[in-house]
């Protein structure tokens, strides 16, 4: 039922590593443009704390993923420990603490979608992608696959999200157009 | 009106109107619908003023609690030398629930125009809205008609060239359910942990970063733009049944049933109706089972109790359910109760902020039962069991997760008892089986 | 202050009058019934979140955390009512489920609120059927073990991180029941007051790894003492096993740590069970010293002091029954008083207000000031030749000794025979503070009083008694039967001191009276 990458493999980017969640050379993002970025968000709150969320969907979109040293950075920068950062980050399912595949393709099976053929549609994916495991990237590094909960369009049985972009009801029998579209 | 399906004459499409007009979307669009009228007559009007129509037109909150709009706006009180604050709740997840999704989706310049009317009724320069991460898409439509509207000066230091400041952001959550809750919504909004809190202080006390905060759900706020214009007495026209529950309301519509997606109809409408006409009725070959009207967290009912309803806030309560989010869960015959209640549990569990000892341990404990039931390993103890757990969890935390979560063990095991006895029955046959081999 | 206005309210039908704003947890108490909570603590801000604490109040629809709901005019509470109990029960159910109910392995056991509050109110069996979570032990750095398994989440240790000792190196990480409280890699719990943590954990989730599987917590024998490692004067409880300390825990007291320790202080207890002790009353008899019996030993030291000028080098750590004492001997000739004091880094806790493990580490460096008593870095510059020098506990470790040379005689009386000094006349072994009654002034010049946690080894007498006879021997006509005899006395020669008795300190002490206000009654 997680929504973690437990098995997480790294990803082509990264050096080998020990145990998923660790890396061993780290590129601040905080800096240039991006940090102006920040900066900008910082006016539109009364603390800096509250743009610790939008920090770490910055930090996401550069890495991909939230790693340990991202945490701290981001701890730097927000006057904030980076135990503090930790405790936030593990509390929504969104930010990746592990490096995920190319494509993170998550598909809802919550109740609605699940009384709609949802599994199958996980199943599918499982299968066409080769990622075999939920959590899992597949063995080419492009995509891991999750059951997320709700994705909030229960009317479009089953939606789907592939990073950011959104499709309404997938079937199993479209997955495999799906795959193909992907660059 | 039936996005994404073409509007049934038996709907009233007020906030409706224009999903799946893509012209509606942007601001020239929007204009020419007749947008951003009514943000300036509000900003003509004192804000007590509009807080007074507002309460005139019974708009009841469209999240889920159905607190009275008008009245919670009248909380923040006016000169108190503080900084107020407005949050849009646009965190919907309660399962089953799309109906915001659509509105910013289609008409993302009516929740600008009711964040910025909202602002002002309650004394407040500063508006979040706070969108679910997985929105996407409305996050960019939302995103797209801040800037125009930006652009075009009806936000900012000087909205509407009426020398007031009204600024308005998004806030993109990261993926939790529970964000939905208010006080909880005030914490992800200030980068903590999205638990909700002890009240008192209330948010109209004491809410975001402290100050005196409002929070209302996306549909209650565009449906203040149309009650400006059209007037509160329009609105409370808009009522087939209880006059304490008036206007229109969105549903939104999934799971078994020919035709999902949105709807909106007026207060009081017949439940059975909407279901069979207007939805198109059950997919082919197929008969309704169970109905769960309003998100996930309110009690199942029986399709003898769904005939009965009267679509609003006291209807719903009547027949054994609540009106909640609006979210109408269809389920047919072809689908077994204990798996989807099964399911439900597992969803709760995994949203449990792990705060309240009662939530955390018994929605992960009530997954583990029925589970095992649905797997043919359950007992009939296990019944008594989950209904002992659902009422330990039942109106002793903080919020009502914990409560939303034995709401459909409780509701399902009183109503569709004979589904759980045929699986814990199946077990006890596999068991002799399985010794037997 | 302006006076509280008081509410009055019903609590399992006795009447309760507590100021504005108290909960009715509080409240609940000042009429003896505890109400049985986790997540709660007087001395964290109030999360609500164990819903241990619920209780049935009339006309509310719903059960109430009695810690975070006020008291109100005309409240009628039940804390017993069957459906508050229920409720509990179900929180206890609920705590326990995935719990190992390990506890004859845990460390607290027997001083475990999980035990406590089932014992007094739980479920007699679990209805789970299902496996249990597991999360595996994690060293949290500094003196402190994490055993998630047996964590019930109150929140405690890291509100104590966060609010206390301002150092959020704690989080609740995960949520539902995948939650456990965690902490960031690399950054450890190495805060000079993390320690607290394992005393505020309600149950066998933190651990002191210094006392991992040292004893049971109802063997240990308990006295209230004072933390004598620097001049906060922190209020402890000296735990004890077999006349050995076991552990030194923190004893609340508003008025100086609240219910804190430091590690520091908490962890430096080794020094009171060491073994080289000075056991034997000893007279030098040629070239050695000589194993001899009280009467001889005292007379002998008389003997040296009764027209010789002493010079006293005397330990902060001493008592000020035994520093008052020694302040008799120097008055008799005119003698000179000196002390010397370890230091370190000052280490304090923020989130309470004057509270530090001070740079100074010895208990009783004011009562020493007060008494009259020398600080000096070189404390032995001015021993004259025809000096008695009396060395009181000081182990004169890491000093220059050459000068004790040219005394003319040397009494040690203390807890351990220094090294490095051949002309020793006399030994008159005592106890170390732990083993005698007695009280210090602390840095804001608060007396308190600590009481017997062991026996002394061998021989060795309490310091006030050693010295009393040692003042009889010379022709005073004091004698001392009492620690608070001594107190009497000192109380009557010292206007600082005048009014107080150990009665009046009681356990939590007093300060004592400014030069000015000296005199005035009390």
């Amino acid at each position: 039922m997680s929504t973690k990458n437990m098995g997480g493999l790294e990803s082509p980017d990264m050096a080998s590593h020990d145990s998923p969640g660790h890396e061993t050379s780290y590129t601040p993002v905080f800096t240039g443009d991006v940090r102006k970025e920040l900066d900008t968000l910082l006016t539109r709150y009364p603390t800096k704390m509250a743009a610790l969320l939008p920090a770490l969907w910055i930090i996401q979109r550069e890495h991909g993923w939230v790693s340990e040293n991202g945490m701290a950075e981001v701890a730097e920068v927000l006057d904030l420990t980076p135990a503090y950062v930790k405790g936030v980050v593990t509390f929504y399912t969104m930010y990746h603490q592990h490096p995920v595949g190319k494509y993170f393709i998550q598909v809802c099976t919550t109740s609605p979608c699940g009384v709609c053929g949802a599994e199958d549609v996980v199943k599918a994916f499982l299968q066409q992608t080769k990622a075999g495991e939920l959590g899992v990237t597949s063995p080419d590094n492009k995509y891991t696959v999750i059951e997320v909960e709700c994705l909030g369009a229960c009317g479009f049985a089953t939606p789907i999200m592939i990073n950011e972009e959104f499709i309404e009801s997938v079937t199993p029998d479209s997955v495999s157009t799906i795959l193909a579209r992907l660059p | 009106m039936g996005y994404p399906h073409t509007s049934h004459q038996r709907e009233t499409a007020v906030l409706s109107q224009y999903f799946g007009d893509t012209e509606a979307r942007t601001l020239d669009g929007w204009k020419k619908r007749g947008g951003y009228q009514a943000l300036e007559k509000a900003l003509g009007m004192t804000p007590a003023d509009i807080v007074n129509v507002v309460k005139e037109s019974g708009l009841r909150g469209r999240g889920g609690a159905g607190f009275p709009t008008g009245m919670k706006w009248s909380f923040m009180k006016p000169g108190d030398g503080k900084p107020h604050y407005l949050c849009c709740n646009a965190d919907e997840s309660e399962p089953g629930t799309f109906k915001d999704r659509e509105i910013m989706r289609w008409t993302p310049h009516a929740v600008v125009e009711g964040c910025a009317i909202g602002a002002y009724a309650i004394g407040a320069e500063v508006a979040y809205i706070y969108i679910r991460g997985e929105f996407t898409e409305p996050i960019m439509w939302m995103e797209r008609a801040l800037q125009e509207a930006y652009a075009a000066g009806i936000l900012g230091a000087n909205a509407m060239g009426t020398g007031k400041r009204i600024d308005i952001y998004v806030h993109r959550g990261a993926g939790a359910y529970i964000c939905g809750e208010e006080t909880a919504l005030m914490n992800s909004l200030e980068g903590r942990r999205g638990n909700p809190r002890i009240k008192p202080p209330f948010p109209a006390v004491a809410g975001v970063f402290g100050q005196p905060t409002t929070i209302n759900n996306v549909e209650t706020l565009a449906a203040v733009c149309p009650i400006l214009m059209k007037g509160a007495e329009w609105y409370k026209g808009m009522c087939l049944s209880n006059p304490k529950s008036t206007g229109s309301k969105l549903y939104s519509v999934c799971g078994n049933i020919q035709y999902p997606g949105t709807y909106e109809v007026v207060m009081g409408f017949s439940f059975k109706d909407f279901l069979y006409d207007v939805c198109g009725g059950p997919v082919k070959g197929r008969k309704f089972k169970a109905v769960i009207p309003g998100g996930a967290s309110v009690p199942i009912q029986t399709m003898e109790e769904a005939e009965a309803t009267l679509m609003d806030y006291e209807g719903f309560i009547a027949q054994g359910s609540m009106l909640g989010s609006g979210g109408v869960i269809v389920i047919d015959d072809a689908q077994n109760m204990v798996r989807i209640i099964a399911r439900l549990a597992r969803f709760f569990a995994h949203e449990s902020c792990a705060q309240c000892t009662q939530c955390r341990e018994g929605t992960a404990w009530t997954t583990k039962i029925l589970e095992r039931i649905r797997d043919g390993q359950g007992t009939m103890e296990d019944l008594d069991t989950l209904m002992g757990i659902a009422n330990n969890m039942t109106g002793t935390t903080i919020c009502v997760l914990s409560d939303s979560c034995a709401t459909p063990v409780i509701s399902g095991i009183k109503k569709f008892r004979p589904e759980f006895e045929a699986l814990i029955h199946g077990k006890r046959v596999h068991s002799v089986m399985a010794a037997v081999a | 202050m302006a006076e509280a206005k008081m509410v009055n309210l019903t609590i399992e039908g006795r009447t309760v009058s507590v100021p504005e704003g108290t909960s009715i947890l509080e409240a609940a108490k000042t009429v003896g019934i505890l109400i049985p909570h986790y997540c709660y603590h007087p001395s964290l801000p109030i999360p609500g979140v164990c819903r241990m604490c619920l209780v049935e109040v009339e006309k509310a629809p719903k059960l109430s955390p009695s810690c975070a709901t006020s008291v109100a005019e005309g409240q009628v509470v039940h804390v017993h009512s069957e459906r508050a109990l229920e409720a509990r029960k179900g929180v206890l159910e609920f705590l326990l489920i995935n719990h190992p109910l390990d506890c004859p392995i845990c460390d607290k056991s027997g001083e475990c609120e999980l035990q406590d509050f089932t014992y007094q109110e739980g479920p007699a069996e679990s209805r789970l059927r299902d496996p249990k979570r597991f999360n595996p032990v994690e060293d949290f750095g500094g003196d402190i073990m994490y055993v998630p398994n047996r964590c019930i989440l109150c929140t405690r240790c890291v509100r104590f991180m966060d609010d206390v000792a301002h150092d959020t190196v704690l989080n609740i990480s995960e949520r539902g029941d995948r939650a456990l409280v965690g902490k960031f890699e690399g950054k450890d719990l190495t805060h000079a007051w993390a320690g607290n943590i394992v005393d505020l954990c309600p149950v066998g989730a933190l651990l002191s790894k210094d006392f991992l599987n040292k004893a049971r917590a109802w063997e240990l024998d308990r006295a209230a003492s004072i933390c004598p490692n620097c001049p906060q004067g922190c209020n402890i409880m000296i735990e004890v096993r077999d006349n050995s300390i076991a552990r030194l825990k923190p004893r609340p007291n508003d008025d100086v740590n609240k219910f804190f320790i430091c590690d520091y202080g908490r962890l430096n207890y080794r020094w009171m069970n060491r073994q080289d002790r000075a056991e034997l009353p000893m007279v030098r008899n040629g070239a050695n010293l000589a194993v001899a019996e009280w009467e001889v030993a005292i007379h002998s030291a008389a003997r040296l002091l009764k027209d010789a000028k002493p010079f006293v080098l005397a330990s902060p750590m001493l008592s000020n029954e035994a520093l008052f004492l020694l302040t008799r001997l120097l008055e008799r000739k005119g003698g000179t008083g000196v002390f010397r004091v370890a230091t370190g880094e000052e280490a304090p806790l923020p989130g309470v207000e004057d509270l530090a493990l001070r740079r100074d580490r010895a208990a009783n460096v004011h009562g020493a000031e007060l008494l009259g008593y020398t600080r000096s870095e070189n404390p032995l510059a001015d021993l004259g030749a025809d000096d008695v020098l009396v060395i009181a506990d000081d182990d004169l470790r890491g000093m220059t000794v050459e000068a004790a040379a040219r005394a003319k005689g040397v009494i040690v009386i203390g807890t351990a025979v220094p090294d490095g000094l051949d002309n020793i006349s006399v030994v008159l072994p005592i106890a170390n503070f732990t083993e005698e009654e007695g009280t210090f002034t602390n840095l804001r010049g608060r007396v308190q009083r600590f009481t017997q946690a062991k026996s002394p080894p061998g021989q060795a007498r309490p310091s006030w008694l050693v010295l009393g006879d040692l003042l009889g021997a010379l022709g005073a006509q004091d004698s001392f039967f009492l620690p608070s005899d001594v107190f009497a006395d000192l109380a009557n020669a010292r206007p600082e001191f005048s009014g107080l008795t150990y009665d009046k300190l009681g356990m939590r002490g007093l300060p004592v009276l400014n030069a000015e206000t000296a005199g005035a009654t009390r």
